[in-house]
């Protein structure tokens, strides 16, 4: 991957990816040839360096585990060991990827380290009164190293390899991203000609708004169903702390006394609600309901499911109903529900696995959104069998039941359809992205043999890069 | 000495000091105890302190208020805490307390941690040094107690080895005259030992306990001080006053030696000693990064401010619509826009406060402290023959070393071993120098006939030895006799050995080789000195010393000789003996001439004079000196006078000439440092020639330098200030290679802003930088020669000037004198090397502080002495040398090395890497900031500018402190680019550190927009593809997106940390584990349901991670998010260094050739052989030892010693039999001429002068002047002093043989003979018969000019060349300066063809001894000036010449044989 800088640099460096000027050990980019082992190690470690002038990987290995091993062990009990004296100058270093390195040079810095040091060298830690430090090779910096020097050469396989890689993974997700159907409905009403429009006024209630739409393509396998908000801004820093997830959590004392971060959704009327704060009290509470309209005018309603929307975590964990009795009206005595709410939250479904605070729908909508605009999952539409396609092509009719008014804050509200696959729901951007990313690396990864080219016929010596 | 402002201060503290306010009575407690001072109010404390010590700041209790109110002092400790108080006001509360609380507190334990445990170290050491045993004085016998207890007026009784616990005046002690002798290792650093003396009424008054205790003394003296070498005083007692001085005290921190038990009373207690009052604070310097690092963050600071303005303010325009419209916030919003606003603005401050690095700071002092310690630890800066580690006293200036541009040097101690040895001497006009190296060493010592010769010194001259031992030269006797007496050396005897003990290691060398060559000083009293000459002990009877200062540059010893003459011994620098010369005579100028060679081979030289005191002029002065030594005031003054006035009509006796050796391997640091565009000064305070010639010897100047000197200077600096145009740009002066060489006095007038406002040295001046363009060349620039050569090379680019406005006057004068000082320091910093000689500290603190003033670059001072210290504390490093001059330097210095060499290696290596190291910690570590923070502004605008932090609160909180933390430390403690050997083969790779070149404010950008990129890629990559997605793998709710976000940052941020490590070793691949593991067990923790049942709003992010994490597509938005950025950045990296080392390479290729045309031309060298060679004052000595001597009684003589010469000294009534009348001695040393005449002639040491003989028709003035040609000429290369010691064995053993061999009668004139017989007559009888003198002196007794015509007479019959009467005319004026300028003038043009002595002298070795083997009269005509060394000819051809005759081996002559008996039996006649 990156080609190791050898200790002294070597007049030329050879360039990489040119075989006959590689040295032989640099495509093993994890063989312990690679790392540094500096010559001027602990005086004593020298008969050790010496004793394997090996050229073979495997004798490398070895010696350089068994030179790790004597090291600390050394370390641990400095008098085991032998420690024979021998010429400095004839030590050879790391036999490895030194090819081309000057062992003259190597062997004169020794030599003139041994000079200066002058002491005895099989003394590690010199006699006890004197103020000599140890010599070792933290102590001295010589700690074993690998030294990679990033040039043109080392690194251009990288940007090739991620070309390679990413382009593939770019192209499946952006293929898979448009295989998934998606169709989203606009039911804000804002526009006169909307069937809704009727709704915006308040006083209207209950208002039902009908949306007729038509499916091209059906929608194969799981059919997952949204409502989407848009300026909404659930990100506002007040509004997502206006919650107690204690209270959600099913605590009691929490249930009756909420905690001052959901001001001002705390009590009404001297009544604690439940679920307190902000979030909950905007809790999205339109009710949509799709019909197929065949060919005969009777329209067929389509099984949405409500659980299985939520995470799990959420679900089972972060949300619980408060203790007490199998009543759930009970359990949330003495409490009121939001301000908002048009049923208290032991109201909103009539499965009790999916009602009070576990009730799928609050705790998706209390998990709030990063951004402005977003989408909600709202309902589950199972695929049946595999001979039927879930959503066959047709014409269809959504049923809104229009409670929730975003037209004061210019926002929009949506209903989507979407089939899903491995990566999600409909994603064009991030199949885009990949491709877009690997094509780049790629270029790069061209300039760089060009440049890497031109690097190679001007200078050698390895430079030095901060 | 400190800094400007210190010293200031300092006299200020003196005189204030100086009434004597301190009353101390012995044995009183109680009395002592009255005094009280004011504290505060009517608060009163005891005046006198305890001897309690307590350096520990803080207790028990008082640590963690006092800890906490000195952290929270810091600036941003003091900003964070604030920050922390305002989160807690919910309003405005953005981000929960832990994420700034947790790493605050964090970073507050870790600091008071370290303090903790630098304090408990310093009580544990306090508590030892106050549990000391000692032994108090209690009622009426000494009890054992602690230092602790001890009071002021205490009595203490001290043993051997003890430590002295507090300033005491030392009352009695066992030793004769009550002495005690000290060690003050722990106060100064030196290793010698002192003596101190009670006064002499305690001394015989308390010689019990039990009079101890009934002694009821009051010391009335000065407030406590830091004067560690002054004291005044007076103790009374009994209704009498004694006066007391620094020579009476024991100082606190000194340990008794050679003495076995010796009382004290305490006078300073504790806090109140000199020691500890010299425990000054620590200069705290900071570094360029450390200062950039703080502007950056208030950069940082103010930028934050600003954006969260900007922040409040879109806040305000959209919170009218959140409260209109969104109506599910609209019961969020109470309070009114504005309102809302401001609180906005906090809660962005407080979002926003992350964004600046706190822990950065506390990083950057662990990693300063780990470089420090790797310093500490290195071993090949292990400077192993005297155990010296290397040693970062300061460990915050470590990135310093690593862009150092100036050196600053001390020359003695630093580039020289300070390790002196007696090299040469000159006697009576004649030089003597060693002998030829020719010889191998011998195997015998020569000077074994001495028993007390240390056989150590080096120096062997078998004619001078032979001389002495003959002891027939009046001049060479009291030569020698002064060496012996004339010092303050201390001596002590340890196993049958003299151990000399000298304040300066000049006078130790002088002593010893005094005593090698049979001048054995063996004992001092304080009025007697007993020397051994030549076998014979006399005792010496000290009438005065009157000591060295630096103002006297001298020390004269007035001593009563034992025949009952009184004689004054001075020794000085040549400037003040030759003043006070009774005559000038052709000695005089020989010796003159002696020591210009001496110089310029870098010896140290010192003149030697004496004079005969008549006993009327004596018992006057005697009184004189007695009323000046009692004055109170001015006694120093006085004092001088009175020396003065003794110190008149000297007559010459010789010089000696010392040699300083270079220290290992500074040539080649130098020349190392100066690849790493180093630029080195020598600033000493020794002289020009000397400084010069280290200069060459070190490399430092080489031949094909122009040397600049004062007047050139003067010229080129008055050109730059008129034209005030920018002449002297690089471009012009970099063709050329310059140096400078100014001394002292001139930097005196040329600094003269500096001199005036020290203040000065603070501001940094900014002198308008926009200069004119040149116009066109001056032409009297042409006026002299070197002129000429000067503006040849500068003409282009000199320029007259547009005039300048008159109108700015009241500015222009200041503004001329900083123009010249910055012109000054322009043209310096151009040149190559600059040395500036004689110099005084302060002048070196000067220097030190121009340059940083102009030139905003880092310096560093090395130097190891006191003189130094001054230098050391200004400069921005300062390294000190653990050397022999004392510790003075080093306990001021920033770094300890044991060797200039070692410089290298701390700089290149340890100071590289440090800058490596901080650059990148401070780039990674603002890049990691803005990567991981800015996020939140981004989300701000999609949040409604609400502050709603993205990450969760445990991600900020344990952000810098676990995820990211361990990887940059890592880089400050570890990272390598190059390894050392690289780093140090390759010194061009220092020069980025002396360009900031990384990190700078450019850098500082790029990080920050590095960081802002990696931050808008992981945030809108994320933003884009969550974007209005939802379901099972979507993350469109907040916790998922900030996680998505969370972990592409870090791991974004670790990738850039994998890419930047140029060291990968074991260490580095556990820190960034560890740092991943830390997050993902940290997050694991966080998120757990444990966590949040206990606090749901603390841990609100349940599980997020993992429901986020398992889905495989989000995996993917992270990996796309990560190698969009490292990818470009990784191609950046590729491809920037290959471009620019291509249009490097291009541009080599273009300027090429035009760099050769200029390294091609030589230089002519024209400068160094014009000087005037005056050799000075190099005397590396103190003052104040004479009156320990005269004051102190005398040291007692070691039993063994005093044995030996017991057994062998004769009887004190021989010793009276054998002195001989005042006037003999005066006769005596006017027949020094003749007799060294004869000497010569009879020995026939040299073969010139012998050659002369024939030829001259008086062979009076034909000895001195030939005598006067050999010194003139006795520049002895220096590889000649070095030879010495490999003289060959077999010459020593020749020697004696060889130098008896007595003259052919044919070379020896009539008149010689004469004298021959009488001198022979006298050195048998000792001492003359005095009717012989007298005709003798007659002839000697000429007038000065008749002599020096004689001489001249001589000289013109032996020359012929043309330039001789140049020098006849220069001869006939007896006026210095042209005397000077004959010596000056006629050497010009021979050195010019031979250059550099250094280099060309060993080929001169070759290729002259056989032409001066032959012994021709041709050789004796030849012009003595125009060789440039004939010394070393004369000397290697005198030794040929002894060792071919050597066969012929004739029998010693009997009176040489018997010499030794001989003078015994004289004696005893």
């Amino acid at each position: 991957m990156i080609r190791v800088r050898p200790p002294f640099p070597s007049p030329f460096s050879p360039p990489p990816l040119s075989p006959p000027l590689v040295p032989p050990s640099s495509p093993s980019s994890l063989s312990p040839s690679l790392w540094r082992l500096q010559p001027t190690f602990a005086s004593c470690q020298r008969p050790l360096a010496e004793e394997c002038p090996a050229s073979s990987a495997l004798q490398r290995r070895r010696l350089w585990r068994s030179r790790w091993w004597r090291r600390w062990r050394r370390r641990l009990w400095p008098s085991s060991g032998s420690c024979q004296g021998q010429p400095a100058g004839s030590l050879g270093g790391p036999p490895a990827s030194r090819g081309a390195v000057p062992r003259g040079s190597m062997a004169m810095n020794y030599n003139a380290k041994d000079e200066v040091d002058g002491g005895p060298p099989c003394a590690p830690g010199g006699t006890a009164k004197t103020r000599r430090p140890d010599n070792t090779a933290f102590k001295q910096q010589r700690l074993p190293a690998w030294q990679p020097i990033l040039t043109a050469g080392t690194v251009l396989p990288i940007f090739f390899i991620i070309g390679l890689i990413f382009i593939p993974i770019g192209i499946g997700i952006f293929v898979t991203s448009n295989n998934i159907r998606e169709i989203e409905i606009d039911y804000t009403g804002t526009e006169p000609s909307s069937p809704c429009n009727k709704c915006l006024s308040p006083d209207v209630t209950p208002c039902i708004c009908t949306i007729n739409f038509t499916l091209e393509k059906s929608f194969e396998g799981n059919v997952f169903m949204y409502y989407g908000l848009s300026n909404f801004y659930q990100n506002h820093r007040r509004y997502v702390k206006s919650r107690d997830d204690s209270q959600l959590n099913g605590d009691s004392s929490a249930l009756l006394n909420p905690s001052k971060e959901c001001e001002p959704y705390r009590r009404n009327e001297d009544k604690p609600i439940a679920p307190c704060g902000a979030i909950a009290n905007s809790m999205f509470n339109d009710t949509l309901e799709l019909f197929l309209i065949g060919n005969d005018s009777y329209p067929v309603p389509i099984t949405l499911k409500k659980k299985g929307i939520a995470w799990w975590t959420d679900k089972n964990v972060k949300f619980r109903n408060p203790p007490g009795g199998d009543n759930l009206e009970e359990r949330f005595k003495g409490t009121t529900k939001p301000v908002n709410w048009l049923k208290p939250v032991y109201m909103l479904d009539s499965d009790p696995d999916n009602n009070g605070f576990i009730n799928e729908d609050f705790i998706v909508w209390m998990r709030t959104a990063a951004l402005p605009t977003f989408r909600k999952l709202y309902r589950l539409i199972e695929r049946k069998s595999d001979l039927h396609p879930t959503l066959p092509a047709g014409r269809y009719s959504l049923n809104i039941t229009y409670n929730y008014p975003v037209h004061y804050f210019d926002g929009r509200k949506r209903m989507i359809l979407s089939t899903i696959s491995w990566m999600g729901g409909k994603n064009p951007f991030l199949g885009i992205a990949y491709i877009a990313v690997g094509s780049i690396s790629f270029l790069l990864g061209v300039v760089l043999l060009v440049i890497n080219h031109k690097y190679r016929n001007s200078s050698n010596t390895a430079d030095i890069t901060i | 000495m400190g800094s400007l402002a210190q010293r200031e201060g300092l006299q200020d503290d003196e005189d204030k000091n100086s009434a004597f306010t301190w009353e101390v009575q012995a044995n009183n407690r109680a009395y002592n105890a009255q005094f009280k001072e004011k504290v505060f109010l009517c608060w009163r404390k005891k005046k006198y302190k305890t001897n309690v010590i307590r350096t520990a700041k803080y207790n028990f209790f008082s640590f963690l208020p006092l800890n906490l109110y000195e952290q929270l002092h810091r600036v941003s400790n003091l900003y964070f805490l604030l920050i922390i108080i305002l989160q807690s006001i919910p309003d405005i509360s953005t981000l929960p307390w832990f994420s700034l609380g947790a790493p605050m507190v964090c970073l507050l334990f870790i600091r008071a941690t370290r303090d903790l445990v630098d304090d408990i170290g310093r009580h544990k050491s306090d508590r030892a040094i106050n549990n000391r045993p000692c032994q108090i004085l209690m009622g009426k016998s000494f009890k054992r107690k602690k230092w602790r207890d001890l009071c002021v007026g205490d009595v203490v009784c001290l043993h051997k080895d003890n430590i002295v616990p507090a300033d005491m005046l030392l009352l009695a002690s066992t030793e004769p005259s009550s002495l005690c002798y000290v060690e003050t290792v722990d106060i100064d650093g030196e290793t010698n030992l002192k003596f101190r003396q009670a006064l002499m009424v305690t001394h015989k008054e308390l010689t019990s306990v039990k009079k101890m205790a009934s002694f009821q003394g009051t010391v009335t003296c000065e407030a406590p001080n830091s004067r560690m070498h002054r004291f005044v005083g007076c103790l009374e007692w009994n209704d009498e006053k004694y006066s007391l001085d620094i020579g009476n005290l024991l100082l606190r921190g000194c340990r008794i030696r050679n003495t076995d038990t010796c009382y004290g009373m305490v006078i300073y207690a504790g806090f109140d000693t000199k020691i500890m009052k010299n425990c000054g604070k620590i200069h705290l310097k900071r570094t360029k990064l450390d200062l950039l690092m703080n502007k950056l963050v208030v950069v940082i600071f103010i930028s934050v401010v600003l954006i969260c303005l900007v922040l409040a303010f879109s806040f305000g325009f959209s919170v009218r619509e959140f409260k209109d419209q969104h109506y599910y916030l609209s019961g969020l919003h109470g309070s009114s826009v504005a309102a809302e606003s401001f609180f906005i603005f906090w809660g962005f401050l407080i979002l926003l406060s992350v964004t600046i690095p706190m822990s950065m700071f506390i990083l950057s002092e662990f990693i300063y402290l780990g470089n420090s310690v790797f310093i500490n630890w290195d071993v090949q800066m292990y400077y192993q023959p005297q155990d010296v580690p290397a040693k970062a006293r300061s460990t915050s200036l470590n990135d310093h070393l690593g862009q150092v541009e100036y050196i600053f040097s001390d020359k003695t101690g630093t580039l020289t071993q300070n390790i002196l040895t007696f090299n040469k001497c000159c006697i009576n006009g004649r030089i003597y120098g060693p002998d030829s190296e020719a010889r191998t060493r011998p195997k015998e010592n020569p000077y074994l006939w001495n028993k007390f010769a240390d056989g150590k010194l080096l120096f062997r001259n078998a004619a001078l030895l032979h001389l002495v031992r003959s002891n027939r030269d009046a001049a060479v006797r009291e030569f020698w006799r002064l060496l012996a007496i004339c010092h303050t050396v201390m001596v002590r005897e340890s196993s049958d050995q003299l151990l000399y003990q000298a304040a300066s290691p000049d006078e130790g060398a002088l002593v010893t080789a005094a005593r090698n060559f049979g001048y054995v000083f063996l004992s001092r009293t304080q009025d007697t000195i007993t020397i051994v000459e030549l076998g014979e002990e006399r005792v010496y009877q000290v009438l005065a010393i009157m000591d060295f200062n630096s103002m006297r540059k001298r020390m004269s010893v007035l001593v009563r000789k034992p025949e009952g003459t009184i004689c004054l011994y001075t020794k000085g620098a040549d400037t003040v003996i030759f003043e006070r010369l009774h005559s000038r005579g052709a000695t005089e100028f020989a010796t003159e001439a002696a020591l210009a060679a001496f110089a310029q081979e870098t010896l140290r030289t010192l003149c030697l004079a004496y004079r005969e005191v008549a006993e009327d002029i004596y018992d006057d002065w005697q009184q004189r000196h007695q009323e000046a030594s009692l004055l109170l005031q001015n006694r120093a003054q006085a004092l001088q006078q009175v020396y003065n006035e003794l110190e008149q009509n000297l007559k010459l006796l010789g010089a000696t000439a010392i040699e300083d050796r270079l220290q290992d391997g500074v040539p080649e640091t130098i020349k190392c440092l100066k690849k790493s565009n180093i630029k080195i000064w020598v600033l000493t305070g020794d002289k020009q020639e000397t400084a010069v010639n280290v200069g060459f010897a070190c490399e430092l100047l080489s031949d094909n330098m122009l040397i600049l000197e004062e007047k050139e200077i003067t010229r080129i600096l008055e050109t730059y200030w008129e034209s005030n145009n920018n002449f002297l740009t690089k471009k012009s002066l970099s063709q050329v290679k310059l140096a400078l060489v100014i001394n002292g006095d001139f930097l005196d007038k040329l600094l003269v802003s500096l001199r005036k406002e020290p203040r000065a040295l603070v501001q940094n001046v900014n002198v308008d930088e926009a200069w004119q363009e040149p116009g066109q060349s001056r032409r009297d620039f042409l006026y002299a020669r070197r002129l000429s050569l000067l503006c040849r090379r500068f003409g282009l680019s000199l320029a007259a000037l547009p005039a300048e406005d008159p109108a700015e006057d009241s500015g222009a004068r200041h503004r001329s004198e900083v123009l010249q000082e910055r012109a000054f320091v322009d043209l310096a910093s151009n040149c190559q090397a600059v040395i500036c000689c004689r110099v005084t500290p302060k002048q070196k603190a000067l220097m030190v502080a121009l340059v940083k003033k102009y030139h905003q670059v880092v310096t560093l001072a090395i130097g190891d002495g006191a003189n130094d210290v001054n230098m050391i504390k200004t400069a921005d490093v300062g390294v000190g040398l653990a050397g022999q001059e004392g510790m003075q330097a080093v306990q001021n210095s920033d770094f300890v090395l044991g060797q200039f060499c070692f410089l290298q290696r701390l700089l290149l290596v340890h100071g590289r890497w440090s800058y490596v190291r901080i650059c990148k910690f401070l780039r990674y570590f603002f890049y990691k900031t803005m990567a991981s923070m800015m996020v939140q502004i981004w989300f701000a605008c999609y949040n409604g500018f609400t502050a709603q932090p993205l990450y969760e609160g445990w991600f900020l909180a344990l952000f810098n402190l676990l995820y990211s933390t361990l990887p940059v430390l890592y880089i400050g403690l570890f990272e390598q680019d190059v390894s050392a050997e690289q780093s140090l083969e390759q010194p061009e790779l220092y020069l980025a550190g002396q360009k900031d070149e990384l990190f700078n404010y450019w850098v500082f950008v790029q990080a920050v927009a590095h960081g802002v990129a990696t931050s808008l890629v992981n945030f809108f990559m994320t933003l884009w593809i969550s974007r209005d997605t939802a379901g099972p793998a979507s993350f469109s709710d907040h916790q998922s997106f900030a996680v998505v976000v969370a972990l592409s940052s870090l791991l974004s941020i670790t990738m850039e940390v994998i890419l930047i490590i140029k060291y990968w070793t074991v260490l580095c691949v556990v820190t960034v584990l560890l740092s991943l593991g830390f997050y993902a067990i940290m997050t694991t923790i966080t998120q757990s349901f444990w966590l949040f049942r206990v606090s749901p709003k603390t841990f609100p992010f349940l599980y997020a991670d993992l429901s986020v994490l398992s889905s495989p597509s989000i995996l993917l938005v992270v990996l796309l998010s990560v190698s969009i950025n490292t990818c470009p950045v990784l191609a950046l990296r590729v491809i920037f260094p290959a471009l620019k080392k291509l249009l490097a390479k291009e541009e080599k290729v273009e300027e090429g050739p035009s760099e050769d045309l200029f390294a091609v031309e030589p230089l002519p060298h024209l400068y160094r052989e014009s000087r005037a060679r005056r050799s000075s004052y190099a005397f590396s000595h103190r003052e104040g030892y004479a009156d320990l001597i005269t004051q102190g009684t005398i040291l007692r003589r070691g039993p063994g010693v005093s044995s030996d010469i017991a057994s062998e000294s004769i009887d004190p009534s021989d010793e009276v039999a054998s002195s001989s009348p005042k006037e003999s001695h005066w006769h005596l040393r006017k027949m020094s001429f003749l007799g060294r005449k004869k000497r010569q002639s009879q020995g026939q040491v040299s073969s010139l002068e012998v050659q002369h003989l024939p030829t001259t028709s008086s062979s009076f003035s034909m000895d001195r002047q030939s005598a006067f040609h050999s010194e003139n000429q006795l520049a002895v290369p220096r590889y000649v002093l070095t030879s010495t010691s490999r003289l060959s064995g077999s010459f020593w053993e020749q020697l004696p043989r060889v130098q008896e061999r007595p003259l052919s009668p044919k070379q020896r004139p009539p008149s010689e003979k004469l004298l021959l017989t009488k001198e022979r007559s006298c050195s048998h009888q000792e001492k003359p018969p005095l009717h012989r003198e007298s005709q003798l002196s007659s002839s000697e007794s000429q007038p000065q000019p008749l002599g020096s015509q004689s001489l001249l007479s001589g000289q013109l019959t032996l020359e012929s060349q043309p330039d001789s009467s140049e020098e006849k005319s220069a001869f006939l004026k007896p006026s210095t300066p042209l005397w000077k300028s004959w010596q000056k003038e006629p050497l010009t043009p021979k050195e010019g063809t031979v250059p550099l002595p250094d280099k060309t002298h060993k080929s001169q070795v070759e290729t002259l001894p056989p032409s001066l083997e032959e012994p021709s009269t041709s050789t004796s005509e030849q012009p003595m000036e125009v060789e440039p060394w004939p010394a070393e000819k004369q000397s290697s051809s005198s030794m040929e010449w002894l060792l071919v005759p050597g066969e012929e081996q004739p029998s010693l002559p009997p009176d040489e044989q018997s010499l030794p008996s001989a003078e015994v039996t004289k004696g005893q006649q």
